[in-house]
């Protein structure tokens, strides 16, 4: 659907825009190869004159893009073999994409009519702008998985990598960690430690967070301020806290210590989650459940429960990841036998650097994923049960 | 007509005043409630809040040296530290009976360890002077245990002489005294019956020689599970005699004494006649030349008290001096300067969230809804990410061999032998942990953003404003309390970050926290972990009060 009516560029201006693109990426290229200016320059001539050419060849844009991805390929491969023609044909779909898409004029199109070229062109640079700042956000967690996959015991992409020579990738990290006796055992821990603090953080924080949400509770604003505060007093300060009591009370270095300071930790998401799925709970559906003869408990299990299932399971998502990422209070309130998953991790960071930390990386990375799915699909539901329209 | 004159309260159906059973009906709605949020309140209570008050008393508390040198504490009290001169005789003679338990019990290190926090060397001067304790005295030791044949290295006949055999009345008021002091040195419980009551009679007549034969008593019976009448005596036990038999009057108390074991101890003290009264200040001063110094013995007496400031003092680089606080020396001053540089960074770490997070909060709440939810996605992914993956991330990435480094140098921007230390200093923290908590800042930003209405930004362009001032003077004022919120929950995570600094930090960017653990785990000195603890979640919790006055905690948002 356009918004504005638009006609092709004229020659001239697709040239000269898309002189600049190229005279920016020549830039790059010329550096990498000894001379900017040299690159500068023929990057500018190349793509001016593309796109000099193709604003008339217009009727053809299909074609003629393939066939600008296949020459850029082709020189890649040419240059620099196997990576340069990745590179190459990389290139070449943006810059096929990139002339059309200025020829044709489809920039404007979905832009109201009003709009004067300056604030087209920061429409577009805005979005630049914000697509770096996502690329900041995603890169180094994209960066990590290729890394895992390295034959060498390096933190660094070695030449065979970036060749994609087969014998530059294996899956020797993924081996180590499977196999290595203190990896596994970190494992367990971790999976021993956090179902129970998950558990017991649901356990409670459900009961209270529904408690909470009644019409009438005394010092309402102070107990949540006491029930949330696990998460905003620093993680070091918990740590020291219960690092001091725990010891005195025999607690120190047992796995119901871990157990409780993580449960402690995960309390405050399991409250929030609940609450905001009760925020738009309607009270008389428990009035009229009383009214057909069910008992309080019954009204719980069969018209409360089913109803904020989704924001009860989504807090327990949270206090569990909580629990298995934690490090710091561990780290004090636990001993060797509770070595958990990020305690290893952390060792491994500081002392010695070993690459099967970005096979776990990877791994963990993939968790994270099925739980972010998980918790958005039962944030729609949510949503949907309680009428709300899901966005 | 009786219901339109009736003029009393209005009843409910079963007769009580609507206004009361109302009343009740309220009331139990509340109980109900708080009946349900109560297991989690105590929950939280045992398990947090009480650890954190722990630490809040940890960072005042200062028992150890009351209770170590519970005697040489209250004999220090009158010296006069300012004019230079070493106590006098009787603190150094209740020195000797309180170390000399102390080192029995191995509590004088930990003693000598708290206090180095505060004079450097006193910890090796007790450890030191622990060892050769016994040197003190010795030729009464040896010309006692001499005397009469060797009789009074009978331990039984000790046992008698202080008991005063099975007759004599016992002083169970010494015994409890000597029982709590004992508890108190230890931590041990020492409320069992241990089957040894001092005997009043000698204990009136040499209370110091009954008070070292009941902790030795105590000890014996308590922490060795023995049978004090088949042990040796302490060395103190004879000092303690030969002490008070020689002191002017001492002789006639012992020609008083009709009690077990008056012939052998008689003979002792006449074995004792050639030898001069032990001096205790001259034999510790032959032990070390160091406590001669008053500055070791001012460091004593200034953290006798049960409570100290000492620790927080320390912890803004200052400490106790002889007439209150003073700044400490230069080249021991961190602190301070560790609180400045957790608080700049902290801020720098604020401005890029802000900087970088406007934006995409504001592309985010301005896209059609399925576009906004798949860029989303690539906030939400980091933000679910385990924090030790993006720290070896970024590890990855900033190191010299790393990512960054290596692109920039295939670039040409670089060159090989020059590539850029991003890492181990404040710009790889401050970079790092701007990615960590990025999403902290954008997810507040977005959701008050979205209830920004788009309308008012055309309205006042349809009035004329250009962009940059319908969006200065329409669209930032109202978007203001999403950066306030996203400002002060990224302030307070950044304030208390460990592990980040500690692992990408190196030694110049690393925050308060990273000292506090290193108080903790590595040297020990828990009270200043404490104090510092204290102050920065002193800081924490103003800046939560302010969210909760802001924002409200209920409106805080996941996901």
């Amino acid at each position: 659907m356009a918004l504005t009516p638009v006609q092709n560029q004229t020659p001239a201006f697709t040239a000269s825009v898309s002189a600049c693109a190229g005279a920016l990426f020549g830039l790059f290229v010329g550096t990498a190869q000894g001379s900017g200016l040299l690159g500068l320059l023929i990057g500018a001539v190349l793509l001016g004159a593309m796109g000099f050419v193709f604003t008339g060849l217009i009727a053809q844009a299909k074609p003629v893009r393939w066939a600008t991805v296949v020459v850029f390929a082709l020189v890649g491969l040419v240059v620099g073999g196997l990576p340069a023609l990745v590179l190459g044909a990389l290139f070449g779909l943006f810059a096929g994409w990139f002339i059309f898409w200025l020829a044709t004029s489809s920039y404007r199109k979905h832009l109201v009519p009003y709009l004067t070229p300056g604030q087209v062109l920061w429409h577009y640079g805005f979005r630049v702008i914000c697509g770096a700042i996502f690329v900041f956000l995603i890169t180094p967690i994209l960066v990590v998985m290729p890394l895992s996959f390295n034959a060498e015991d390096f933190f660094t992409f070695t030449p065979e990598m970036l060749r994609f020579d087969p014998a530059g990738y294996s899956l020797k990290h993924y081996r180590d960690f499977l196999t290595n006796e203190g990896w596994q055992q970190a494992l367990w821990n971790s999976l021993r430690i956090a179902p129970m603090a998950t558990i017991l953080s649901v356990g409670f924080g459900t009961l209270a967070a529904i408690g909470l949400s009644q019409p009438h509770v005394p010092f309402r604003r102070a107990i949540m301020a006491v029930l949330i505060s696990p998460m905003i007093v620093p993680l070091i300060i918990s740590a020291a806290g219960m690092y001091f009591f725990y010891s005195r009370i025999g607690l120190q270095g047992t796995y119901l210590g871990v157990v409780l300071a993580h449960a402690a930790l995960g309390i405050p998401f399991v409250i929030i989650t609940v609450t905001a799925t009760l925020v738009g709970f309607d009270h008389s559906l428990t009035r009229a459940a009383a009214n057909m003869g069910a008992g309080p408990i019954t009204t719980f299990f069969r018209v409360q429960m089913p109803l904020i299932l989704p924001g009860v399971i989504s807090g327990g998502l949270f206090a569990f990841i909580t629990s298995f990422d934690e490090v710091v209070v561990v780290l004090f309130v636990g001993s060797a036998g509770q070595k958990t998953l990020p305690w290893q991790m952390f060792i491994g960071l500081r002392e010695q650097i070993s690459p099967t930390i970005l096979a776990v990386a990877t791994i963990l990375v993939g968790i994270s994923i099925c739980l972010l799915t998980t918790v958005e699909l039962l944030r729609r539901r949510s949503e949907r049960l309680r009428g709300m329209s899901p966005s | 007509m009786s219901d339109t004159t009736q003029s009393g309260p209005v009843l409910s159906a079963d007769g009580t005043p609507l206004k009361r059973s109302l009343a009740r009906a309220l009331r139990m709605q509340k109980v109900r409630a708080l009946m349900l949020i109560a297991p989690l309140l105590i929950f939280i209570l045992l398990t947090f809040i009480l650890p954190i008050a722990d630490m809040l008393f940890r960072s005042v508390e200062n028992r150890i040296v009351s209770d170590t040198l519970s005697e040489t504490v209250v004999t220090l009290r009158d010296w006069d530290s300012v004019n230079g001169e070493a106590p006098e005789e009787a603190v150094y003679e209740s020195l000797y009976y309180d170390l000399f338990v102390a080192a029995e019990a191995k509590e004088h290190t930990k003693l000598g360890t708290r206090l180095n926090y505060e004079q450097t060397g006193i910890s090796s001067l007790f450890r030191s002077s622990g060892r050769k304790l016994d040197d003190i005295g010795e030729d009464h030791v040896k010309a006692m245990e001499k005397a009469g044949g060797g009789a009074l290295k009978d331990e039984a006949l000790w046992f008698e002489i202080i008991t005063g055999g099975a007759s004599g009345a016992g002083n169970t008021a010494l015994l409890e005294a000597q029982r709590t002091k004992m508890a108190q040195l230890t931590g041990e419980d020492f409320s069992a019956d241990i089957g040894f009551v001092p005997g009043a009679e000698f204990s009136d007549l040499f209370p110091r020689t009954a008070m070292a034969y009941t902790d030795f008593a105590l000890f014996t019976a308590v922490l060795d599970e023995d049978v004090v009448a088949e042990e040796d005596p302490w060395e103190t036990v004879f000092v303690a005699f030969a002490q008070e038999v020689q002191v002017p009057g001492g002789a006639e108390k012992l020609a008083a004494y009709t009690g077990p074991g008056a012939a052998e101890l008689t003979a002792a003290a006449e074995a004792l006649a050639d030898l001069e009264p032990v001096s205790f200040k001259a034999s510790f001063l032959d032990l070390d030349e160091d406590w001669g110094d008053v500055g070791n013995w001012r460091t004593i007496q200034t953290y006798s008290p049960t409570y100290t400031s000492g620790y927080f003092l320390n912890s803004i680089d200052m400490q106790k001096g002889v007439d209150g606080a003073e700044a400490r020396p230069e080249n021991q001053q961190i602190y301070i300067t560790l609180f400045k540089r957790t608080m700049f960074m902290s801020l720098v770490i604020t401005g890029s969230c802000i900087v970088l997070g406007y934006p995409v909060a504001w592309i985010l709440a301005n896209l059609p809804t399925r576009s906004a939810n798949l860029l989303m996605i690539l906030v939400l992914l980091p933000f679910w990410t385990s924090l030790l993956v993006r720290t070896s991330a970024w590890k990855v990435m900033l190191q010299q061999q790393g990512v960054i480094n290596d692109v920039l140098v295939w670039l040409g921007l670089v060159a090989d032998d020059a590539r850029l230390v991003m890492i181990n200093n404040q710009f790889g923290t401050i970079v790092a942990m701007t990615h960590i908590l990025l999403p902290f800042m954008i997810l507040p930003m977005y959701s008050v953003m979205q209830t920004i209405n788009p309308t008012y930004l055309r309205a006042a362009k349809s009035l004329g404003a250009t962009n940059w001032t319908a969006f200065w003077r329409v669209y930032f004022p109202q978007s203001v309390p999403g950066i306030g919120a996203g400002s002060i929950l990224v302030f307070i995570l950044s304030i208390g970050y460990y592990i980040t600094p500690e692992i990408v930090g190196g030694t110049k960017g690393v925050f308060i926290s990273n000292r506090i653990a290193y108080h903790i785990s590595s040297s020990l000195n828990w009270g200043l972990a404490a104090a510092l603890g204290t102050i920065l979640l002193a800081v924490v919790l103003l800046l939560y009060w302010a969210y909760d006055k802001i924002v409200g905690i209920d409106n805080v948002k996941l996901g």
